[in-house]
């Protein structure tokens, strides 16, 4: 069993958690993933690492509430246990040969941009980030990023907060401005990364994307998680979660995505019933 | 004066739930012996001198032995003679293809059937099972430790094994429950979860002890277990990533690996009222392949409340690899086989009116091409060759594939100076499992790529075996 130790609301529907698993906190790295089940029932569900701290044994998790076992695991409070917390899965994300970079989040995709942004820092390369939300209420992480970017712009689609529009807009008014950007990392909603990549290959700049399909194992085992890589199948599982960006097939893959929409909308319904039974 | 063989020709047949009712509902096909019919079965018997059938047991469990305890009703008798040699007699029982094994080599076989002996041993250990309460053996302990990688037939094996030798053994498994494929894969109509956790619980009782949600390579690497004072490591990873046939539409939604179907079903338990995982249930569903995974989607595909299943296969029933009973069995039940049969591509569907409607991506039909068998190939069986302008598509609501696997990557990519073939499985000395690192061995799918469970358990005993030496010239 794995206890939470620590639970923090972001935004209505963003919370962040951190959860003593010290042996995967050991060897965590940014863009690695985790598996976790909330109880002995549970699905298995993926949720890319938000951040470590080795010393206390805790790995970070923030995830937005979307089906039924995201909606019982905001129900968990400090002190309570996690059936399993397995981990750390997936590849690292490379960061050699990088002089400036620009890490571009989206929503709660910003959660795991996070630690990757913080990892460059530390290692002495240029970070800017772009961080974009639907809206003012919807911001997560705005001092994190302040602290580990050389330089952070905020977007809104509504513009109630920071620049308005979509990441994209202050994305090209940085490779606009000549100096030499030598990785983008786009990390959100698979819309947001296609996008992204587009820009990118305006200006012929690579774009590293992480890809966030379903899974069971996250081991190789199942191959639910295939995707499309320069007309290849590959599994996000272990050889991603990382991914060329100019090589992935995006629409193939946000069909992919939408297969248990139905079963998972459901699920969130009937879970959500239940707790307001309860609190009855 | 010793009793007279039983002479009759034919097996005992093994009773099971009717096939009209079986189809509906994921309890056991095979209800097992009673009592009179295993004595009955134990004295056709031959208690042959050269033992052919022990030759053909991959853990060489002494039959006639067993069997002679079984005609004195000395079940544990027949039980504890199993355990020597099998760390899982109730699994064996039930998956193993005695077919092509033992009984294959029975004396009895040659004017008719062979003896039940698979019948016989899932007879013995159920007994054994539902009797005798197990306690913990009080086995001296020497103190060295070993670690098992991956809780499947092979760890298992190679684990009790190791631990009745004396050695204190940790299994790194890591998903959250124990037993690998036989919890994952193999269907509870097939290999009840209840007889898999028995069987574990004996292991345990042995002092095996089994660590979840670990991934060995990901969350503890094999140096660290080294340093950590682990003496020998086993790698029973499995047969990991599922293969594709590389056609179009093999992303479509539907469409699914028999590892991922069967995984959801089972492990997840998508099969129940309310699960938590969800699967595509209903509907028309085609299995592509030929084996005993196959076999096990179609039926689970049956069970999920599909209207009709079809299994396409590219060569004929005579290749079909899978068992001959598991076959019978998926014919009674009503499933479909299109032999000599191979599909081309996946159809999916697609609304050009409407770019957001729910079905677009989601799999319409599947487009197949008849086959011939040609000429033999090396391994002397007949070659499928396409019969030229045969296409046909099936409207099909699900697709799975179950056309094998390669060996998991994740031990390969995260440990230098192992040693693995073209299809990425681990190669080991043929004769003690060892790998090309000293103090590792291998065994099971992750050596040889998709096989049997008892061959895996083969593998695991072997091993176990080379460590015990190994250790003891250290």
């Amino acid at each position: 069993m794995f206890k939470i130790v620590s639970k923090k609301i972001l935004n209505p529907t963003v919370i962040q958690m951190e959860v003593l698993a010290p042996l995967v906190a050991k060897k965590a790295e940014a863009g690695q993933f985790i598996i976790l089940r909330v109880n002995s029932d549970g699905e298995r569900i993926p949720l890319t690492i938000a951040g470590y701290d080795r010393e206390k044994g805790l790995v970070k998790i923030i995830f937005q509430v979307v089906g039924g076992t995201t909606e019982l695991l905001k129900h968990k409070e400090v002190g309570d246990c996690l059936q399993d917390f397995v981990g750390p899965l997936g590849k690292m994300t490379d960061i050699s040969n990088i002089k400036n970079a620009v890490v571009v989040g989206g929503g709660v995709g910003c959660a795991i941009a996070l630690p990757l942004a913080k990892k460059l820092k530390q290692t002495g390369i240029n970070t800017q980030s772009i961080i974009g939300f639907r809206s003012k209420d919807l911001v997560i992480l705005e001092e994190d990023f302040k602290e580990n970017s050389n330089n952070l712009i905020i977007t809104t689609d509504d513009g109630t907060y920071g620049e308005k529009g979509n990441v994209c807009v202050p994305l090209e008014r940085i490779l606009n401005a000549g100096n030499k950007i030598d990785k983008i990392f786009a990390i959100g909603p698979l819309v947001m990364m296609k996008y992204v990549v587009l820009t990118a290959k305006k200006y012929n700049v690579p774009c590293i994307v992480s890809m966030n399909p379903i899974m069971i194992d996250g081991t190789g085992m199942c191959g639910c998680c295939r995707l499309s890589v320069d007309g290849q199948m590959k599994f996000a599982c272990v050889d991603g979660p990382d991914f060329d960006g100019y090589e992935v097939d995006f629409d193939e893959m946000i069909q992919r995505n939408k297969i248990y929409a139905e079963f998972e909308g459901k699920a969130h319904e009937e879970t959500c019933n239940l707790f307001k039974k309860e609190a009855r | 004066m010793p009793e007279l063989p039983n002479l009759k020709n034919d097996k005992n047949k093994m009773p099971v739930q009717d096939a009209l009712i079986r189809a509906h509902n994921f309890d056991e096909v095979a209800l097992g012996y009673n009592k009179e019919l295993a004595l009955d079965e134990a004295k056709r018997c031959l208690n042959c001198k050269h033992m052919p059938c022990v030759g053909g047991c991959p853990v060489r469990i002494r039959i006639p032995e067993f069997i002679a305890k079984v005609r004195e009703c000395d079940f544990e008798g027949a039980y504890q003679i199993i355990a020597t040699s099998s760390s899982l007699p109730a699994v064996c029982g039930r998956v193993c293809p005695q077919e092509t094994q033992c009984e294959k080599n029975c004396v009895r076989g040659i004017k008719g059937e062979p003896v039940g002996i698979g019948r016989l041993e899932r007879f013995v250990a159920d007994w054994h099972n539902d009797h005798i309460k197990t306690e913990k053996l009080g086995i001296n302990k020497n103190g060295i430790k070993v670690a098992v990688v991956g809780s499947g037939p092979s760890g298992l094996s190679c684990a009790g094994e190791l631990a009745r030798r004396g050695y204190s053994v940790i299994v790194f498994e890591a998903l959250h429950e124990a037993g690998g494929v036989l919890a994952y894969g193999i269907p509870e109509f097939r290999l009840p979860k209840r007889i898999l956790k028995q069987e574990i619980d004996v292991l345990k009782n042995l002092g095996v002890e089994i660590k979840t949600n670990i991934v060995i390579g990901r969350t503890i690497t094999c140096d660290e277990l080294f340093k950590d004072g682990y003496k020998a490591i086993f790698l029973g990873t499995g047969a990991g990533l599922p293969r594709f046939m590389g056609i179009e539409g093999e992303n479509l939604n539907g469409v699914y690996s028999a590892n991922e179907y069967l995984t959801r079903s089972n492990l997840m338990k998508s099969y129940i009222d309310k699960p938590t995982t969800p699967i595509m249930k209903g509907g028309v569903v085609a299995v592509v392949g030929g084996g005993n995974v196959a076999m096990d989607a179609a039926r689970t595909a049956l069970r999920l409340g599909a209207n009709k299943v079809y299994i396409i296969y590219r060569r004929s029933q005579n290749e079909l690899p899978a068992r001959a009973e598991e076959v019978e069995h998926a014919k009674e039940e009503g499933i479909e086989f299109k032999f000599l049969t191979n599909p081309i591509k996946i159809i999916g569907y697609k609304n050009e009116h409407d770019a957001k409607d729910i079905k677009n991506g989601f799999v319409k039909a599947i487009r197949c091409i008849k086959m011939e068998l040609g000429d033999p190939d090396e391994r002397g069986r007949r070659k499928p060759i396409e019969i030229a302008n045969s296409e046909f598509d099936i409207d099909v609501d699900t697709v799975i594939m179950a056309i094998g696997t390669s060996p998991n990557p994740i031990i390969k990519q995260t440990m230098s100076g192992l040693e693995t073939n073209s299809h990425g499985g681990i190669i080991v000395d043929e004769n003690t499992g060892k790998t090309s690192i000293d103090g590792i061995y291998a065994g099971g799918d992750a050596v040889t790529g998709a096989a049997t469970v008892i061959s895996a358990m083969g593998a695991g005993k072997m091993a176990a075996e080379a460590i015990d030496k190994y250790l003891k010239n250290e």
